[in-house]
């Protein structure tokens, strides 16, 4: 079994190295943008910001092809942004109107894309893992070689449906990696009061699975492991586990006071680890952008959130009639003696 | 141009808040995430960060000051280049300070005002000098204002205190205080030992918490929410609720599961669902669902006490709401009586949980136009006081029963085959029963609001039964 810490980094060419600059920005400011419409009582229930996670996804679809699906938790704004949604479309579903995602029916936690193969935004911890094996189960069966990306968080981890997926995700050979975003909190729960195993990549071992740690303030090394664990899914070996060591800046949602950390550990992760700015510093270092031509790329996103961020003010609520559609699918094919 | 820093909204429910402390003062220099101000919530103290850069060039409301409503300008920040005195020169406004403290002072008043459903002053005809029914505590007991949050926290110490065996466990109870603050200082008072924080696993510890109660213990198994119970269902229906009758009456499974239910605000369809008919219809369980605080305490006590395994519905937005509490050593409600929130002779309005709010204050709007509601709190509704509806029934001849759950199977629908079965001569309307709409919850603010029961509903079905 693989015990590998990092991946050793690939090489990646400037604008390879420039796009992911761009992504991982782009979910920081949609999120600091999502942040301030809280505020502003635009957008209400819960609001699960990704800052500080965003060379998780960023690395990961790096790694993806077209075709790939993607299941996560309710902080998924930045797995939508990464898989290429539209940034109008996920922050106008934050403001609960019509031209969100989900005609904003769904809301932060909820959102869906079949063009993008993004299964969800679930709210029930751990209720993606059966699913996204699910969803490997059906392209297996449909004997295409996609390969489903099914993120879930440390505290999620320690729900029994996670083994129970294990299990048969082996037994049957799923093409399914499981992602481990372990950003050391479920909650106010740090990962130390909620288990005593050392690890959550190894409990793979007791079902067969194969997995390693990442570092996931690292874009280039989770696109590493994510190439990695790709190849072993499509080479019909199975599913496999990336656990990915990453940290969230804000609090677990908006309401979240977040007494159970110091000011001090989250300062020091900003400062020491930030995945964005450890980007910037390779592409400035190594000379393949100057300081001119990042300051173009953010300007850049700003407008790009700017845009989004008005749309979703002006997108009308949904109509009244909205709350009665999509209750149930339609069109189902009846025998010969109901349609008589 | 100066941009004005604005009381954010730090949770779902909040409308306002106390702007506890600044930690820059008016001349710092502010980037953003830098955190500015520390703002207390009615569950939280949270901390507050700049989104934008800049100078504070003026605070306007001081700290210490409570009750600022979200959107209020609270400060301003200035830009490279601008300076304190331009600030209010495009508004026009001399003193944006002063107008935001007065603004906080008219929301301090409402805040102190007695809310419009509380129960007692209901209208004239509850002050009418009618014997109540059954008195829930002894006339001239000294009564003290209380919310929800604190009675709840109050019924779980006092019990802890006189039985050993209580523990309490669930997620974030003890070190984060409760996700909901209603476990707040427990830990502090007992200790690890009986105040557990657990992973995220229901199904597993309301497994554990069964076989603690079969082992001896009282468990009172705290679900973040009930949607999340969901996942534990098979060990509360399959074992807590059936154990006893499959032991031929030997093994009794003493255990309280308790959290909030029903719709919050803006959370969706997976955290937004009434589960008050679901679990009503299990033999083996009990349900309470209480409206007022005094109910939430003397209800939670004897559910503790209680040698059954309990479903104890609570509400997040009832929570903050503050009720009359007896002041008593021991202050009790058993299960299986209903409280009469309101006399009334035209129709009978019946209700339970945060449908009283509805219940109670359609009942206000009726009076206005000369009909006289009775409104019955149900308390518990497994078991449930049939009894006190079929009574007032025989008085009023009408009824309509109020809850947020979905219509098929609902709560309603029970005492209305009750009523058709038992009341029958003395109807002369059906019985409306009055539900949630019949669909998963929305998250747009347009929607939610359509899909949950209201007051006004409640007006035009009593409207309808009395023909008026
Ligand atoms: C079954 C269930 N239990 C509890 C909750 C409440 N809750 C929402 S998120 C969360 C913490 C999850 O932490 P983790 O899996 O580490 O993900 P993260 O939030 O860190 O991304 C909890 C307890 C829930 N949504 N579902
Ligand atoms: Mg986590």
């Amino acid at each position: 079994m693989a015990t590998r810490k990092a991946a050793a980094k690939p090489n990646v060419s400037a604008d390879e190295l420039k796009t992911y600059y761009r992504e991982m920005l782009l979910i920081r400011r949609f999120e600091e943008k999502a942040g301030q419409l809280y505020g502003m009582g635009l957008i209400g229930g819960f609001c699960h910001l990704y800052i500080g996670q965003e060379a998780v996804v960023v690395g990961l679809e790096a790694a993806a092809d077209e075709g790939d699906k993607r299941v996560t938790s309710y902080r998924d704004h930045g797995h939508m942004l990464a898989c290429g949604m539209d940034p109008k479309g996920v922050m106008a579903e934050l403001t609960g109107r019509e031209g969100g995602y989900s005609k904003g029916k769904g809301g932060s936690m909820h959102m869906f894309s079949r063009e993008k193969h993004f299964y969800g935004g679930h709210g029930i911890v751990a209720a993606q893992v059966p699913i996204g094996a699910g969803l490997a189960f059906a392209d297996k069966y449909l004997g295409n070689d996609r390969v489903t990306f099914t993120y879930f968080g440390d505290g999620a981890a320690n729900q029994g449906q996670v083994y129970e997926t294990y299990n048969m995700a082996e037994l049957w050979d799923l093409p399914v990696v499981f992602v481990i975003e372990n950003n050391q909190y479920a909650m106010g729960t740090s990962t130390k009061r909620s288990t005593k195993s050392p690890s959550y990549w190894e409990r793979g071992a007791a079902y067969g699975i194969e997995g390693e740690e990442v570092d996931g303030m690292d874009v280039l090394a989770v696109k590493a492991a994510g190439e990695k664990a790709v190849a072993h899914c499509r080479a019909g070996k199975g599913p496999y586990i990336l656990e990915v060591k990453t940290y969230r800046y804000r609090g677990h949602s908006m309401s979240d006071p977040a007494k159970y950390r110091t000011r001090e550990e989250v300062q020091k992760m900003r400062d020491e680890r930030d995945p964005i700015e450890s980007v910037r510093q390779l592409l400035l270092t190594g000379n393949h952008a100057s300081e001119e031509d990042l300051k173009a790329i953010d300007k850049e996103i700003k407008d790009v959130i700017n845009e989004a961020a008005e749309f979703s003010k002006e997108s009308p609520e949904p109509g009244l009639d909205e709350l009665w559609t999509d209750i149930y699918a339609k069109d189902i094919p009846q025998g010969e003696a109901v349609e008589a | 141009m100066p941009t004005e820093i604005l009381m954010p909204a730090l949770s779902p429910t909040m409308e306002e808040g106390t702007l506890a402390k600044w930690l820059k003062k008016e001349g710092d220099t502010v980037s953003s995430g830098d955190i500015i101000a520390e703002i207390e919530t009615d569950k939280a103290t949270m901390e507050f960060e700049a989104v934008d850069e800049g100078t504070l060039g003026r605070i306007l409301v001081e700290e210490g000051t409570e009750g600022v409503k979200v959107n209020t300008p609270i400060a301003v920040l200035l830009e490279e280049g601008e300076s304190a005195d331009d600030i209010g020169k495009e508004e026009a406004q001399p003193s944006g300070g002063s107008e935001a403290k007065t603004e906080v002072k008219e929301s301090d008043k409402t805040d102190k005002a007695p809310p419009a459903d509380a129960p007692v002053a209901a209208s004239p005809a509850a002050a009418a000098p009618k014997p109540p029914r059954t008195p829930d505590w002894p006339e001239g007991t000294e009564v003290k204002s209380t919310t929800v949050r604190e009675a709840l926290r109050d019924a779980m110490a006092e019990e802890m205190r006189g039985d050993e065996g209580v523990f309490v466990m669930g997620e974030e109870v003890a070190e984060y205080q409760g996700a909901y603050k209603i476990t707040q200082g427990l830990l502090d008072e007992f200790g690890a030992k009986r105040v557990i924080d657990t992973p995220i696993t229901e199904h597993g510890f309301a497994g554990i918490g069964v076989g603690a109660a079969f082992g001896g213990l009282k468990p009172i198994v705290e679900f973040m929410t009930f949607n999340f119970a969901m996942q534990a269902m098979d060990q509360i229906i399959n074992s807590a609720a059936k154990t006893l009758y499959m032991s031929g009456g030997q093994m009794g499974c003493p255990i309280v599961f308790r959290g909030p239910n029903g719709a919050a605000a803006r959370v969706a369809a997976q955290h937004s669902q009434d589960y008050a008919a679901w679990y009503m219809q299990v033999p083996g369980l009990k349900v309470a669902m209480p409206y007022t605080a005094a109910d939430a305490k003397g209800l939670l006590k004897s559910a503790i006490r209680d040698p059954n395994p309990v479903i104890f519905l609570e509400n997040e937005i009832l929570y903050g709401r503050s009720f009359d509490v007896p002041v008593m050593d021991d202050f009790t409600i058993p299960f299986g009586k209903a409280r009469i929130a309101r006399e009334g002779t035209d129709v009978t309005i019946v209700s339970f949980g945060i449908g009283m709010s509805y219940a109670l204050q359609a009942a206000e709007t009726l009076a206005e136009d000369g009909i006289d509601a009775e409104v019955i709190d149900l308390r518990t509704l497994r078991p449930m006081d049939t009894d006190a509806i079929i009574e007032s029934v025989k008085k009023t001849n009408r009824c309509v029963t109020v809850e947020e759950g979905w219509p098929q199977g609902s709560v309603g629908d029970y005492i209305t085959g009750v009523l058709m079965r038992e009341a029958f001569d003395w109807l002369d309307a059906p019985v409306i029963s009055l539900t949630g709409k019949d669909v998963p919850m929305p998250y747009a603010a347009n929607l939610e609001k359509l899909a949950l029961v209201t007051a006004d509903e409640v007006v035009e079905a009593v409207r309808k039964v009395t023909y008026r």
